[in-house]
C-alpha cells in the first residue's frame, strides 16, 4: 500500500515501513530499520488477530475437526482438512485401512486446491510485481489474454474441488476416514476435455514465465524441507526430508523442529532444532523431488531450465513463480490420470470406532508443509491440538531473505525499496490468515521510541 | 506530465473490501467469480481491496464489503471508520454476521485460551469476545454463509448497483434440498441434519453429499429449534451436549442458535 509508507530519517538511520502488505492472503506488515548500509532490524509483522483454534478444538468431537480446521484458511482449506484427517486416522488406529481409492480421491481434491491457489497467487498476486503493475486488474488492461487464461485455469481448479467435495472454499464432503460420498464418475469424466485444454495453456504460460520474466538475483543457501513419499510428488504421504540431512517420520517431525520466540518478534517461529531456519513450499518440493513430477511436467522441465538459464536446484526464491507453474502442470496432468482411472469405489470411507489415541501428520499445502497433531479421549473427543502452518515455518527465512535484500537497496528510494521487499515477501505466497500461531507485536525501537510499531495505526489512520 | 498529478476520474461506484478476523474465504469468493471478475472490475471501481491490489483510492466508497468478526481492540475502533467511509456497508460471511467460529471464546475464558496456544499470552491484544459487525455499527445488509455463496454475492452487488433490494431467501435448506430432489438425510438416514433450521443459500450441499447439514449459513427466519432438538435427542439419541455442540459452530453466537445452545448447556448441567 503505497500511501502508508513513511520516511523518517534520524541521522543515518532509515526506517522503511510498509503499512499494510497488499496482495497477500491475510494481513501483515514489514518494518525495516537500516543504519547506513547495515541492516539493523527486519520485522515481518503479522497482525492477524488470534483466533485460538488449538484451544477451542479441545472438547470437540474428532468428526468435527476437518470442518473446523478448514476455516483456518479460506485459500487452502483442503490442506487443513488433509492434515486433520490423516492425523486423526492415526489417532483412531485406521490410518493403514484407508483404501488406495480414497487416497487417489484425496490427491485429486488436493490437486484442485494446488491449481486454484497457485494460479491465484501466480497471476493475480505475484506476476503483477514482475511486470510492474499494482494489481492484476491493471495488468489485465495490457495483458488481458494472459489474465483470462489464468482465470480459466483457476476456475477449473475450483470446479475440480466442487465435483469431488461439494465446494472449493471449505469443502463439505471430506471426513476422517475418507469422503461422505464418492463423487459421480460421469461428472468427473466430464472435466477431462477442460483439463486437457488447461494443461496445454498452462504449459504455454509456464514457458512464457521462463522466457519473458526477469528474476531478481537473490541466491541463498536454503535448507529445503518437504515430504518424501515412496512414490509420486510430495502431497499427502511420506516422512520429511531436507537437503541438509533431515530425514524423519511424521511423528518425529514435531520434535525435530521447535517453535521459538526470537528477540525481535513475538511470533512463534519454527526452526530445525540445533540448526535453524528452513524453507517449505514449491521451491523445496521441486528441488528435492523433481524426478517425481508427472511426466508431462518432467517433459517441459529441461526447456524451462534452459530458458531461465538455471538448472535445478534453484536457490533463488523469486523462481518460485515458474516452480509453481511446473506444479500446476503436474497437478493438472495428475488430475487427468486419476479421473481416467476412476470408477465408483466400493467404500467412500473406512469405519471408525472412537478410541483414545494420538496422531501426527503433515501434508503439502500449496505453500508448504502444514503439520497437525491431536490427542483424543476414549469417546473421540479432542484433548490436545497442535497445528504448524507453512507460513510460520517460513517466517525466519523470509526475514533472512529481507535482510540480504535490504543490503542491495541502500541506494534506492524508500518507495522503491518497499516495493521490492513486498515483492520478495510475495515469493512465499504468505498465507498469514493461518493465525493459529501468529501474533502481532508491539515493541520500542530506535532508542526507545515508544509504540512505533502501531498495529492499529496501519488501517485506521492514526 | 511532470509535476502534474492526474487523479483517477471515474463515475463508476467505488467498491471497498475489508478484512477483520477471518479466514479470507469470503473475499476469495469474490475472486472466485472468475467468469464475472473482469465485468465486476468494469462495473465498479475497485478502490480498496488489499488482498487483490496495491492501489488504494481515498474514501468515501459507495459499497463496502466487510469480512470477519470484531475480535481485537484495533478492530473495535476501525469498524467505526469503515462505517463512516461507506455509503452502503454489507457484512459478508459467518464471521461478520455472527462472530464466526472464533466466537467460541465468548463462552470461555480468553486468558485460558491464550495460555493454551501462546507461550507469551501477555503480548496478545485481543478482546474477550468475537462479535458480528452489526454489534458495533449499523449494517445495510448481511449476507450469510461460511463461506458466502458466490451467486448470492453477485446478486447483492447487482441489486445495489440497480438500486433494488437483494433477493436473498430466508427460508430453510430443506427448500433447496427438496428442489434438488435429494432424499432427506434426517428422515431416511437418521442423520442429525440442521437443514430444517438453517437458512438456504448453499444449494443443499451437505445433503447432496449424503451428510447432515451443519448449519454454516446460520439460522433461518424463525426456526423451530425445539422441535428439531426433540427429534434429535429423542429418536436419534443425541445428547444435550451434542445439541449444544452442533449449534455452537460457525454461527453459534447468532440468535436464536445462541440462546438455544445455552438452554442445551443448562440441560446438560442438570444431568450431571
Amino acid at each position: 500500500m503505497n500511501d502508508s509508507n513513511s520516511k523518517k530519517n534520524s541521522g543515518s538511520t532509515r526506517t522503511i515501513r510498509v503499512g499494510a502488505l497488499a496482495r497477500v492472503e491475510g494481513e501483515g506488515a514489514l518494518h525495516l530499520v537500516m543504519n547506513g548500509d547495515q541492516v539493523e532490524k527486519v520485522h515481518l509483522e503479522i497482525y492477524e488477530p488470534p483466533r485460538f483454534y488449538e484451544a477451542f478444538l479441545r472438547g470437540r468431537d474428532f468428526k468435527e475437526v476437518p470442518d473446523i480446521t478448514a476455516r483456518i484458511c479460506g485459500i487452502c482449506p483442503v490442506a487443513y482438512q488433509m492434515g486433520s484427517c490423516h492425523a486423526l486416522e492415526k489417532a483412531m488406529g485406521v490410518f493403514d485401512d484407508v483404501t488406495p481409492e480414497i487416497r487417489e480421491l484425496r490427491d485429486l481434491l488436493y490437486c484442485g486446491e494446488w491449481i486454484e491457489s497457485h494460479v491465484l497467487h501466480m497471476f493475480m498476486l505475484h506476476l503483477p510485481d514482475f511486470l510492474g503493475y499494482e494489481s492484476a486488474i491493471s495488468m489485465a488492461e495490457d495483458h488481458g489474454e494472459t489474465v483470462k487464461q489464468a482465470l480459466r485455469i483457476k476456475k477449473l481448479g475450483n470446479t475440480l474441488m466442487d465435483v469431488v467435495a461439494g465446494r472449493s472454499i471449505h469443502p463439505v464432503n471430506v471426513c476422517v476416514g475418507g469422503f461422505y460420498k464418492a463423487p459421480d464418475p460421469k461428472a468427473m469424466a466430464g472435466l477431462l476435455p477442460e483439463i486437457e485444454a488447461c494443461l496445454d495453456l498452462m504449459c504455454e504460460l509456464t514457458l512464457f514465465l521462463a522466457e519473458h520474466i526477469t528474476y531478481p538475483e537473490l541466491v541463498r543457501d536454503y535448507e529445503f524441507v518437504c515430504l518424501n513419499p515412496e512414490e509420486g510428488y510430495p502431497m499427502n504421504l511420506g516422512g520429511l526430508i531436507s537437503n541438509k540431512g533431515l530425514n524423519v517420520s511424521q511423528e518425529e517431525y514435531g520434535k525435530a523442529i521447535e517453535e521459538q520466540h526470537v528477540e525481535h518478534s513475538t511470533a512463534l517461529q519454527s526452526i530445525i532444532k540445533g540448526r535453524g531456519e528452513y524453507l517449505v513450499g514449491p521451491l523445496a518440493r521441486l528441488n528435492l523431488k523433481s524426478e517425481n513430477l508427472h511426466p508431462r511436467a518432467l517433459q517441459i522441465l529441461p526447456k524451462v531450465c534452459t530458458l531461465l538459464g538455471s538448472q535445478l536446484p534453484w536457490r533463488n526464491n523469486f523462481m518460485s513463480l515458474p516452480a509453481r507453474g511446473l506444479e500446476v502442470i503436474h497437478a493438472l496432468a495428475r488430475s487427468a490420470d486419476i479421473i481416467r482411472n476412476y470408477t465408483l469405489p466400493a467404500v467412500s470411507r473406512v469405519p471408525i470406532t472412537p478410541r483414545a489415541g494420538r496422531g501426527a501428520h503433515g501434508t503439502e499445502a500449496p505453500r508448504g508443509v502444514c503439520w497437525h497433531e491431536y490427542e483424543t479421549d476414549h469417546e473421540g473427543g479432542i484433548t490436545f491440538a497442535r497445528i504448524i502452518p507453512p507460513t510460520s515455518q517460513n517466517q525466519v527465512t523470509i526475514e533472512s531473505d529481507l535482510r540480504d535484500l535490504a543490503k542491495l537497496l541502500v541506494d534506492v528510494t524508500d518507495e522503491e525499496a518497499a516495493m521490492r521487499c513486498e515483492h520478495l515477501i510475495r515469493n512465499y505466497d504468505p498465507c498469514i490468515s493461518c493465525s493459529v500461531h501468529f501474533l502481532k507485536f508491539t515493541r520500542d525501537w530506535e532508542g526507545g521510541r515508544a509504540g512505533a510499531v502501531s498495529q492499529a495505526g496501519v488501517s485506521d489512520g492514526d | 506530465m511532470s509535476g502534474i498529478t492526474i487523479p483517477v476520474q471515474t463515475d463508476k461506484p467505488k467498491l471497498a473490501v475489508y478484512k477483520f478476523s477471518s479466514c479470507d474465504g469470503c473475499q476469495l469468493t469474490l475472486l472466485n467469480l472468475e467468469d464475472h471478475l473482469l465485468d465486476i472490475a468494469g462495473a465498479v471501481e475497485i478502490s480498496f481491496f488489499l488482498e487483490a491490489r496495491r492501489r488504494v483510492l481515498p474514501p468515501p466508497y459507495d459499497i463496502g464489503l466487510i469480512e470477519g468478526s470484531v475480535s481485537t481492540p484495533e478492530e473495535e475502533k476501525r469498524v467505526h471508520q469503515v462505517r463512516r467511509d461507506c455509503k452502503y456497508l454489507i457484512a459478508i460471511g459467518a464471521c461478520a454476521t455472527s462472530g464466526g467460529i472464533q466466537s467460541l471464546r465468548n463462552w470461555a475464558n480468553v486468558k485460558e485460551y491464550a495460555d493454551l496456544v501462546y507461550p507469551s499470552p501477555e503480548y496478545l491484544k485481543t478482546l474477550e469476545t468475537s462479535t458480528p459487525v452489526a454489534a458495533h455499527v449499523f449494517i445495510d445488509f448481511e449476507l450469510r454463509g461460511c463461506p458466502i455463496n458466490g451467486g448470492q454475492l453477485l446478486e447483492v452487488i447487482s441489486a445495489l448497483l440497480a438500486g433494488r433490494k437483494p433477493n436473498i431467501p430466508s427460508y430453510s435448506v430443506c427448500m433447496e434440498c427438496k428442489r434438488r430432489g435429494l432424499p432427506c438425510v434426517l428422515v431416511s438416514k437418521g442423520e442429525p441434519c440442521l437443514g430444517p433450521i438453517t437458512q438456504a443459500g448453499c444449494g443443499a450441499l451437505c445433503p447432496g453429499c449424503s451428510r447432515a447439514c451443519y448449519g454454516c449459513f446460520g439460522p433461518m427466519d424463525q426456526p423451530n429449534i425445539g422441535a428439531l432438538g426433540g427429534k434429535l435427542t429423542g429418536e436419534l439419541g443425541k445428547t444435550n451436549r451434542d445439541m449444544k455442540r452442533m449449534l455452537r459452530s460457525f454461527n453459534g453466537y447468532l440468535d436464536p442458535f445462541k440462546p438455544a445452545s445455552d438452554e442445551y448447556e443448562r440441560l446438560e448441567q442438570q444431568e450431571k
